[in-house]
């Protein structure tokens, strides 16, 4: 089987089954150059279990992945892990507590000449500055860097595909998004394509070239950032991504509208209109038909809860400087530029 | 390992050797886990599997023999023997399990983990011991008899009480083990909850505490009957004829390999049926189960005569099943050690002690590499391995005959086959060497270490071996490289667990030994057996010696779970 020679990875019909239930469900996928794949979705959704078929920890029951332009899994041929030529970063380090960070990052090394076995780890540690923590043992090192120093061991063999499995989940929120910049530099810096699962979808957007959204072991839309966020494909993606108010869409005379006014709907039957909390604008009128039902701060806006006229309701940010209390009553309208996005309605 | 000639050849061309080797070597590696797997499974199931198939075609004079003479005693002497020890072990266990966890005391602390030290008395010591202190001709008897008369009535110690009474002392402490760790890990928050709800201690302890313990409770008192049944050489001294005992005499004395192969089956009946009444006891529950990790109960603090009553009965317990032999085997050993018998004996005690620390020794280093094979297997194998780790740990729920007369089956069936191509083996290899005898420990030991090994690669996470692969490295290598060094101390704990049952072991060697191998176990029942007790002192305390190892490992553990205990108890407050 020959695929492409500039993909670096590509994964088809990819099913695994455990007893009844699919973990995947034919999946398809494909990833090139030296991008970075985040997969998200909600737990259970089986995207650890396809990080894990990639690193060949399990087999598939179905379909086919090559990882640079080489089948390493399919039904006549199954490549074990440590033929893979993958790196593997997990939400614990896993550095191997009875060596040294250097030792961890040379065990991946395969190369007789010593000398140029301590370049490479000296490079490795280098790309994810633990340069001066070569003697140190995996429990002398903080959370941050054991996950570094597990970034620099599997980097160091010069993997042709990086898989990293919820890296930064161990870690607090803005060490959190210290490290992601870091693994995300040290990947681009050494040209390395990579997989790299979590459950945030703020991380996926922030550490994404593209995103695969999954649910019950299928991919739902695979896109770069801006699209899963501002276009999702159903009304799943749009709401796992981030908070979202969606609007009826009537059919009137003059074309399809909402209470917002009128859409423009590629879906002719069955789609609502969604709203992210920046689309809407609230402007307090005593004459107006929406109230604001709640509000919430959230440092940097203030979201209020806005219900219309007829019952339904929508999110609409406010700037910290401007809040309105809960009561007040209003309009609301289309933020100028932004636009409803019609959306299939399916749960 | 396969030898390299079995294996497909692989055209090489020049210059690409390397890429070869590496395809080669992936080759064996994808096979071999399972297939290593299986070979143990095969080898340690081998035996009990002959012996079962043995009952198929049965010699019906041999048992219709027996069954006219010895036979009906020796089925009942077996049945009330096991429920006679499973009883005072269940009945000692936990009373002294909940003494310990849910009060107290003057020394309270200390009895928690003292109260295994019986464990390191072997049963065939402890009952010899008894019997020459206790029995008629025995310095207590004779001060009775001095005292109220010659007809003065005394219990009779050689007796089945006598036996219940010995084997409970001694077996009690696998019950209190599983009960105090199921009171300390999982009871605790439930008893409280019970109490808080209204119920008194009693009533919260029979409600609430005893159907959490039934699946410890189960586990232990079926250990205690395997115990009992793989023995005998304790009920001989006391003139109760098991079926144990059956096995031992017809082999002995007549070598009817057949004949003592049948009659071996019924022990493992009984064993099967201890399996079942385990399961069925046990339920749907699993031991070691817990609904997370709850608190230890609260104990209480006793006062006065209750607090006394609470200090002499853990005392009472561990003199007589630990310290007061011990004592006396001293006493013996010193005296001995003086007077002239002695020196003969002292100068072959070297020699036996080599035989038994040599026999261990093999035996220890045979189940650890069988250990590490299954135990990794598991880790790198298909789903199938995880019922051969299971299928190689089966031997120690056979006991002692059976795997030896298993292995004197399987022995004779490889030597009739070789035989058939031409290649007999010596004569002695299927009755009696020193090979057989490992084979057959091995059989029944390799359980502990299969399972000390499991739980050291369970402390290593999966991901780090998936790691590991990810890095390159054949899973060979992995075992070499990560896995043995961070799981050592299991595998030295796999290592000293069997090398402690083989020492103490008696039945297989008395069964199996080659003619002029004696081991300290074997010299200790010799001596015994002739009445010579007080020669029977010094291999008594090796055994003893050696065997205190692993209890004392045993008991820093528990001390060191109840230090940390009682830590948390004083942060939370």
């Amino acid at each position: 089987m020959s695929a492409p020679l500039d993909l670096a990875l590509e994964v088809s019909g990819a099913v695994k089954r455990y007893g009844d239930t699919s973990a995947i469900a034919n999946v398809d996928l494909a990833l090139s150059g030296n991008d970075i794949l985040a997969l998200v979705g909600p737990s259970g959704c089986g995207k650890t279990t396809l990080l894990r078929s990639i690193a060949g920890l399990h087999r598939l029951d179905e379909g086919f992945i090559n990882i640079g332009g080489k089948t390493v899994d399919d039904s006549r041929r199954f490549l074990a892990p440590e033929r893979r030529n993958v790196g593997l970063v997990f939400q614990d380090s896993m550095l191997f507590p009875h060596l040294s960070v250097a030792a961890n990052v040379a065990f991946g090394i395969r190369n007789h000449d010593r000398s140029e076995v301590k370049r490479q780890v000296a490079e490795a540690l280098e790309v994810v500055e633990l340069h001066n923590h070569h003697t140190r043992f995996p429990h002398e090192l903080s959370g941050g860097e054991r996950q570094r120093a597990a970034l620099a061991r599997a980097l160091a063999p010069r993997p042709s595909l990086m898989l990293l499995d919820e890296p930064f989940a161990s870690l607090d929120a803005n060490l959190r998004i210290q490290l992601r910049r870091h693994v995300v530099g040290a990947l681009k810096a050494t040209n390395t394509p990579a997989v790299f699962v979590t459950h945030d979808q703020g991380e996926a957007m922030a550490t994404g070239d593209q995103i695969a959204v999954m649910r019950r072991g299928r991919i739902e839309q695979l896109d770069i950032p801006y699209g899963v966020f501002h276009q999702p494909v159903n009304r799943f993606v749009a709401s796992f991504m981030g908070q979202a108010a969606f609007l009826a869409i009537s059919n009137a005379a003059n074309g399809p509208s909402t209470a917002l006014g009128p859409i423009e709907t590629q879906y002719p039957n069955s789609s609502v209109a969604m709203l992210r909390p920046d689309d809407v604008v609230f402007i307090p009128d005593e004459h107006g038909s929406a109230i604001v039902q709640h509000t919430e701060f959230r440092g940097l806006t203030w979201w209020c809860t806005v219900e219309l006229a007829h019952g339904e309701q929508v999110l609409s940010t406010r700037s910290h400087i401007d809040p309105v209390p809960v009561g007040t009553q209003g309009r609301v309208e289309l933020t100028p530029g932004h636009r409803q996005v019609p959306i299939a309605n399916e749960q | 390992m396969p030898a390299p000639d079995m294996l497909p050849r692989v055209a090489q061309p020049s210059g690409e050797a390397k890429v070869v080797s590496i395809g080669l070597a992936d080759r064996i590696s994808n096979w071999s886990w399972p297939t290593l797997s299986w070979l143990s499974a095969f080898l340690i199931v081998t035996p009990v599997a002959f012996l079962a198939t043995s009952i198929i075609s049965p010699s019906t004079e041999v048992w219709r023999q027996q069954w006219d003479t010895r036979l009906p005693g020796e089925l009942a002497n077996t049945i009330i023997l096991l429920i006679g020890v499973s009883v005072g072990s269940l009945v000692l266990g936990c009373s002294l399990a909940w003494l310990t966890s849910a009060y107290r005391f003057p020394g309270s602390k200390l009895f928690g983990w003292l109260l295994i030290a019986p464990l390191a008395m072997p049963t065939y010591v402890l009952g010899f011991v008894t019997l020459s202190v206790l029995g008629f001709t025995g310095p207590i008897q004779g001060w009775w008899r001095a005292q109220f008369g010659a007809e003065a009535w005394f219990p009779d110690i050689r007796s089945m009480g006598g036996a219940i009474v010995v084997f409970t002392m001694v077996l009690y402490p696998y019950v209190y083990l599983l009960a105090r760790a199921a009171l300390r890990d999982q009871a605790g928050g439930a008893y409280s909850v019970a109490r808080s709800l209204g119920a008194g201690p009693v009533e919260a302890a029979r409600r609430v505490v005893l159907p959490q313990l039934r699946p410890a409770i189960a586990a232990g008192t079926a250990i205690v009957m395997m115990e009992t049944l793989t023995d005998f050489a304790t009920v001989q001294y006391f003139d109760v004829n098991t079926i144990s005992v059956g096995v031992f005499r017809i082999w002995r004395h007549t070598f009817d390999r057949d004949a003592a192969s049948e009659f071996a089956t019924l022990v493992l009946a009984f064993a099967l049926v201890v399996i079942g009444l385990e399961r069925v006891l046990r339920g749907r529950a699993r031991f070691g189960e817990a609904g997370g990790k709850a608190a230890g109960i609260m104990p209480r603090a006793l006062h006065g005569g209750r607090a006394a009553a609470a200090t002499i009965a853990c005392t009472s317990a561990l003199a007589v099943g630990f310290f007061l032999p011990t004592a006396q085997l001293i006493v013996w050993a010193i005296q001995r050690a003086g007077s002239d018998n002695a020196t003969p004996v002292t100068e072959r005690f070297w020699e036996f002690l080599q035989n038994s620390l040599l026999l261990a020794g093999v035996t220890a280093t045979v189940c650890v590499v069988v250990a590490v094979v299954v135990a990794n297997a598991a880790r790198f194998g298909n789903r199938s391995t995880s019922l051969a780790t299971r299928l190689t740990s089966v031997g120690y729920a056979v006991p002692g005959p059976v795997v030896a007369m298993g292995v004197v089956l399987a022995l004779a069936a490889i030597n009739e086959a070789l035989g058939s191509v031409g290649l007999g083996l010596p004569g002695v290899v299927a009755t009696g060497s020193f090979i057989a005898l490992v084979y057959a420990y091995s059989v029944r030991f390799v359980a502990p270490a299969i399972s000390s090994v499991e739980s050291g690669l369970a402390q290593i996470p999966m991901e780090m071996t998936a790691s590991a692969r990810s890095l390159g490295l054949r899973p060979a290598r992995i075992v070499a490289r990560i896995h043995l060094p961070l799981a050592k101390t299991s595998l030295l704990t796999g290592a000293v667990l069997v090398i402690v049952d083989s020492v103490k072991e008696l039945p297989i060697v008395l069964l199996l030994r080659p003619f002029g191998l004696d081991t300290l176990s074997v010299w200790t029942y010799n001596l015994a057996t002739e009445s010579r007790f007080e020669q029977a002192a010094l291999p008594a305390l090796a055994i003893v010696a050696v065997t205190l190892i692993p209890v004392a490992l045993l008991s820093r553990q528990l001390a060191d779970s109840s230090v940390q205990t009682d830590l948390s108890d004083s942060v939370s407050k």
